[in-house]
């Protein structure tokens, strides 16, 4: 078997060691292709077709099969994505090549290999006798990747001809050198453009090659100064000449941006065009300090607005941010320009076209969504359909001569301002998974129809017997949870916790364990779930349904009287849920007395316990916090929300809360003690006292006082407060305080000492998630290692492995955080389109005062908006900011933190991509600033005037399409399959 | 640094191109110390270990002083790893006398200990020096292997090869099986495989003769700092005594060759006298 064994040399940064390894070549690898009878037979390996199944080109009149360069990969993953590119052979040396330069597109890549149909063969030619090849002295590493590329090409295409097949293997390259090369050794090589070009049916898939030479573009006036040369840079960083960071676009403006440095915690200012020099946000740049005297400031956010009016006119904008320079002389801030990117982290962009009115033309500007993304230019030929639509671009490159980077078109995702096209646009900036799992992950779940066998009830407990019940929010189908309690012989209560056991059916490393470990999270949009799991286990096998035999795995304690607990036991367990409840029946079952079967026996009981569990926990210093959180009530037909009311709790809610915070507590003491340095937990860092200043202040104007030394007094101090006028005074403090915490995170224990465990919010020292594995990765990971820790499951090498949970953890972490963003998203989403139709007159309060605005928050809504004073120049009406005590005065009123108002919501609608709502003082009157309650007549007016904007879009699309509208809908239809 | 995800690129193969049963190039040399009563040079792979053996011999130092058990002779070992041994291109600072020079040297007494008739040695000693060279992985084993060699050129009876094998098990489901009956884990592994998470059990067994039965274990040491599941550790065995089948055959093989080239000039010269 084993052939010949060479050595590798390998020299590391710093010093330089020698490192020789072993590297066997071997004559059993096969070439994948079903017409092959040469090669040893592998069954499971046969990937490529012998039929001519590829598409058909006209440049290649045989069969044939692709064998694709490092370069199309990382430029054109978009198109490979596509399916009719079939038949593809990947080396070796270009696998390897994509994983070093690009993790994301490698990604991508291992995807469309794993799945069968696309038919793409990974060749493991760097140990394959025939094609593996040693680098020639003075050859870069470049080179001799090239040439293994062009010799494991010429292999193919010999090894294919021994056999009298008539396929052909075309090498697909976009490295002119490369190309010339093959040609000259009579290998076939195309061009990527080219064969895109000589397909059938092209014409969809043109508009997505990535437009690296797009050479038209290039000629005409330099904008941008030249980037540095890498080792410039890298002289420069060494030097200290250069910093090194991250760019971040400003919000409010695109021309600036600070570059974050690691480990510095003041970032730098970079402001115009030509200080920017292509710097995109999140890109790796490196960053040269101006001179003092250049240095300047921030402009206002005034900016915001004209930005957006009149994007293109770049010199005006330049001029205004002169003018404020002028003004801001005081504060400037360190100052510099971009000389060089060092990494670009570049992705796919939302957004829609901007309106062009030449017919015909094929290049667009692309306008993102994100604020902090510049324009992009792309070319189509498809402007009729797209221009109504949202679309997805990538950015392939950033000449010199171009103002704008030029990019490709990806995708379209649906019409704007339709429903599920927004809310595709919320999961894709939010960089949420939310395909279809792919059928490698659908293949390992559980073949239907499941049934409990003897197997599975090994090394169970038989809970079948206990009188279990689950209580959860209407209409939720992912039971993750249910209780139970009894009374034991001596006295004491016996209360378990079941947590459906999702590791039975979720193996470690298998396709399905991966997807959930990259997805982390279910996320749930107001109108949309995304599960983390298949539909199969998270509604149904995993659920605790009622009447179900289901496994769990059981967290029981003993406890006394006055809630203590006794001893604590896990175990892996079979349960028969008697009733799934919701909130509002568990709770009417409790307080009816005439009711007395051991269910509501035990659901007493459990609500007993709970009420001593949360006033141990209260007086521990454990704070209660409060968001506005909503409901929307949804019209089943259109899906469109009808109705908004504040989320209601019940004591059923903080009965189940309570158990649920239990378990999780007893979890991680055991699984710490069990595992000191691999535990996964979840803590919640004490905020700095500073963080506590608005509510410190806020709560001074109201003539309260806020001790924020620890949790404990916070919580205290708290509670005292309330007003008798103001009935909702308590919860817009709680609103507050929330605000200032910090994020709660995942870690890994090993990786902090155990006095930074401590999770603040619920004041106990060691936490983490168990309860919910159907819908956060976290807990499925506690659940395997609890499993270990009592012998029920076996261990496997990743479980143990501090980086790459710590990994794990920072993906969770991340997703944790984007599904809120996302949540929070789709909240807004719906929250415009109930006032699409509609302007109201709404009671509210000053959440907070700002320089230029007051901050609103609705409660009736849980709605929070920005009222904007000083906003008109002209007008006679102003307003005082006070920054001592947080208020503004107009005249003799005085607007304060807490005080009431009433405002007039409206949506403005006038930018197609960013929607939103206006908020106008109704109560208490100024003349000249506030307005007329609202009535029918402005009603309509003001409609009118805001959709204005999108009437004209849709009219002008309306035109275009009637033109030329039968050929661009066909060529749509296509698209799709 | 090659990580273990390589394995999934290389459509089962190993990040050197092996498969997962299979065992590095073993490369044999005996008697190549002429001072010494035997001696045996071993290569797997580019882990290479230079045995020697001296004795039996009057006990002798800390050892010959302490004769409480005078029925049966002793065996030290000493385990040493050149300074430029590593693999990592980093230098040792000691040769031996840290902590896993030790232990190696203590497990290795254990496995020669089961493997010489040492009752037929009362109030001898037996020196067994083990240097090792170049280290690429599986060097304990090596070492065992390479000690039996050199037992055996200094002609001391022993009872059976003591062969030494590593196996590592690697988290990886994709990982391409040949033969389903032996579950997982990759034999014989390198460097760079023994520095992936993941339990690596170096074995020292005494195969037997006939292929069919596998049975004979004695020294279980282990590697990596991960806890291995009882359920996982049967077919891991299984693996390994596969393995260590496979390589007494290579030694067997090389035994005989060195016997048949060494013996027979002179066994033709005592015929002649």
């Amino acid at each position: 078997m084993l052939t010949t064994k060479i050595f590798f040399r390998k020299t590391k940064g710093g010093n330089v060691f020698k490192t020789v390894r072993e590297h066997y070549l071997r004559n059993d690898i096969h070439c994948g292709s079903k017409a092959c009878k040469r090669c040893m037979c592998k069954t499971r390996n046969i990937i490529l077709d012998d039929e001519d199944s590829s598409v058909k080109s006209s440049k290649i009149t045989e069969p044939y099969y692709l064998l694709i360069d490092t370069n199309i990969i990382l430029d054109q993953i978009d198109i490979l994505e596509e399916d009719v590119i079939c038949n593809v052979i990947i080396v070796q040396t270009v696998l390897e090549e994509v994983k070093h330069r690009s993790s994301m597109v490698y990604k991508r890549l291992k995807n469309v290999i794993s799945n069968p149909q696309r038919k793409f063969y990974v060749f493991v030619n760097e140990h394959h006798k025939e094609t593996y090849i040693e680098r020639n002295p003075g050859e870069s590493t470049n080179d001799r990747n090239d040439r293994a590329i062009r010799v494991a090409t010429k292999w193919y295409n010999v090894h294919l001809d021994l056999d009298d097949n008539k396929i052909k293997t075309v090498l697909l390259t976009d490295d002119a050198r490369n190309k010339e090369l093959a040609e000259k050794e009579e290998i076939p090589a195309i061009s990527m453009e080219d064969y895109i070009l000589s397909l059938e049916n092209s014409a969809f898939l043109v508009d997505k090659l990535c437009k690296k030479s797009y050479s038209a573009v290039c000629e005409g006036p330099e904008f941008f100064p030249c980037h540095l040369t890498p080792s410039e840079l890298h002289n420069g960083i060494k030097t200290g000449k250069l910093v090194q960071g991250t760019f971040q676009a400003s919000r409010e403006n695109f021309l600036e941006g600070f570059l974050n440095v690691d480990g510095v915690e003041k970032s730098i200012f970079i402001q115009g065009r030509s200080n920017l020099n292509r710097a995109v946000d999140g890109d790796t740049v490196a960053v040269e300090l101006l001179p003092e005297d250049q240095w300047s400031s921030p402009s206002d956010i005034v900016l915001q607005d004209e930005e957006e009016t009149d994007v293109d006119n770049v010199l005006e904008v330049k001029k205004v941010v002169d003018k404020f320079d002028s003004s801001n002389k005081m504060q400037k801030t360190r100052t510099g320009k971009v000389v060089g990117i060092i990494r670009r982290n570049w992705r796919q962009y939302c957004g829609i076209l901007q309106l062009s009115n030449i017919e015909g033309n094929v290049r667009h500007i692309f306008v993102p969504a994100e604020r902090k993304i510049p324009k992009i230019r792309i070319e189509t030929r498809q402007y009729t359909v797209l221009c109504k639509q949202r679309i997805i671009v990538a950015i392939d490159s950033w000449p010199r001569n171009s103002r704008y980077p030029l990019g490709h078109f990806v995708r379209a995702l649906g019409e704007i301002g339709n429903k599920t096209t927004e809310n595709e646009v919320i999961l894709l900036e939010h960089d949420i998974p939310h395909s279809r799992f792919s059928d490698v992950v659908l293949s390992s779940l559980p073949k239907m129809p499941w049934n409990v066998t003897d197997a599975d009830l090994a090394g169970r407990e038989d809970l079948r017997h206990l009188h279990i019940c689950s209580v959860d929010p209407p209409g939720c189908t992912d039971i993750d949870d249910a209780l139970h309690c009894r009374d034991l012989p001596n006295g004491n209560l016996e209360i378990g916790v079941h947590i459906a056991d999702v590791t039975h059916f979720m193996r470690p490393g298998t396709a399905l364990d991966k997807e959930a470990a990259l997805r982390s999270t279910t996320v749930y949009l107001v109108d949309r779930r995304i599960h983390m799991l298949p539909d199969l286990l998270s509604s149904n096998l995993c659920s605790l349904l009622e009447k179900q035999e289901r496994l769990t795995f059981s967290c029981i304690w003993e406890m006394d009287k006055d809630a203590n607990i006794i001893n604590t036991k896990f175990c892996k367990s079979i349960i028969c849920s008697r009733a799934a409840m919701t909130y509002d029946e568990a709770q009417l079952k409790i307080d009816d007395a005439t009711q007395q079967d051991p269910l509501v026996k035990s659901l007493r009981n459990l609500n007993y316990l709970s009420k001593k569990l949360k006033k141990k926990r209260l007086d521990n210093g454990a704070l209660v916090l409060a968001s506005p959180e909503i409901r929307f009530q949804v019209d089943c037909e259109t899906h469109d929300p009808i109705e908004v009311e504040a989320k209601k709790l019940r004591e059923t809610n903080s009965m189940v809360e309570e158990f649920m915070l239990l378990a999780n507590i007893s979890v991680a003491k055991r699984i710490v003690e069990e595992f000191p340095e691999y535990a996964v937990l979840r803590r919640h860092p004490e905020p700095p006292v500073a963080n506590f200043e608005p509510l410190i202040k806020a709560a001074k104007n109201q003539g309260f006082t806020m001790n924020v030394n620890s949790g404990k007094e916070l919580a205290a101090s708290l509670d005292e407060c309330h007003k008798e006028n103001n009935p909702y005074f308590n919860i817009m403090l709680r609103i507050l305080a929330t605000r200032c915490m910090m994020q709660a995170v995942y870690f890994i224990s090993g990786m902090l000492q155990p006095s930074d465990y401590y999770h603040y919010g619920l004041a106990c020292p060691i936490y983490t998630h168990f309860t919910s594995p159907i819908r956060r990765y976290a807990d499925v990971m506690v659940h395997r290692l609890l499993a270990v820790c009592i012998g029920a499951d076996a261990t496997y090498p990743d479980l143990l492995d501090k980086k790459k949970n710590h990994a794990l953890c920072q993906n969770m972490n991340y997703r944790h955080r984007m599904a809120q963003y996302a949540a929070r998203a789709s909240v807004a989403l719906n929250t415009h389109l109930f006032f699409r139709e509609k302007i109201q007159d709404e009671e509210g309060y000053i959440l907070f005062v700002r320089k230029n605005a007051l901050q609103i928050l609705v409660l009736k809504y849980g709605l929070e908006g920005t009222l904007y004073l000083n906003k008109d120049k002209n007008s006679d009406v102003t307003f005082t900011y006070n920054g001592e005590n947080h208020s503004q005065t107009c005249g003799n009123t005085v607007f304060r933190t807490f005080d009431p108002v009433t405002v007039q919501i409206s949506l403005n609608r006038s930018n197609v991509q960013h929607e939103k709502l206006i908020f106008k003082l109704v109560k208490p009157f100024i003349p000249g600033f506030s307005v007329p309650a609202a009535n029918a007549e402005s009603c309509r007016m003001a409609m009118e005037e805001n959709t204005k904007e999108t009437a004209k879009r849709k009219m002008e699309t309306d035109k275009v399409t009637c033109n030329k509208g039968g050929g661009s809908k066909k060529r749509q239809k296509k698209r799709k399959h | 640094m090659i990580e273990a995800e390589n394995i999934e690129d290389q459509n089962g193969l190993r990040p050197d191109g092996r498969r997962a049963l299979e065992l590095r190039q073993i490369r044999v040399k005996m008697g190549v110390f002429g001072q010494a009563d035997g001696s045996a040079y071993i290569e797997q792979g580019n882990t290479k270990i230079l045995v020697t053996v001296y004795g039996p011999h009057q006990p002798r130092g800390s050892t010959g002083r302490n004769t409480s058990n005078i029925s049966k002779g002793i065996v030290n070992c000493q385990y040493s790893m050149a300074v430029f041994s590593l693999s990592s291109g980093e230098r040792k600072r000691k040769p031996r006398g840290d902590r896993k020079s030790q232990e190696r040297s203590l497990q290795l007494k254990h496995a020669m200990e089961a493997i010489i008739h040492l009752e037929i040695y009362p109030r001898s000693q037996i020196d067994i020096y083990v240097e090792a060279l170049q280290v690429d992985g599986s060097e304990y084993c090596a070492s065992v292997n390479g000690a039996t060699l050199a037992l055996i050129d200094a002609g001391i009876p022993i009872k059976n090869y003591a062969i030494g094998c590593t196996v590592t098990l690697i988290n990886n489901p994709s990982l391409e099986d040949e033969d389903n009956t032996l579950e997982k884990g990759v034999l014989d592994a390198n460097y760079v495989e023994e520095c992936t998470p993941g339990v690596t059990l170096s074995v020292v067994a005494l195969p037997n003769n006939d292929s069919t039965s596998k049975d004979g274990l004695i020294v279980v040491a282990q590697g990596a700092g991960q806890r291995l599941h009882l359920s996982q550790f049967e077919s891991l065995k299984a693996r390994v005594l596969y393995g260590c089948q496979d390589i007494r055959s290579i030694l067997d093989h090389a035994v005989r060759e060195y016997l048949t080239e060494q013996s027979l000039p002179s066994l033709f010269h005592v015929a002649l006298n």
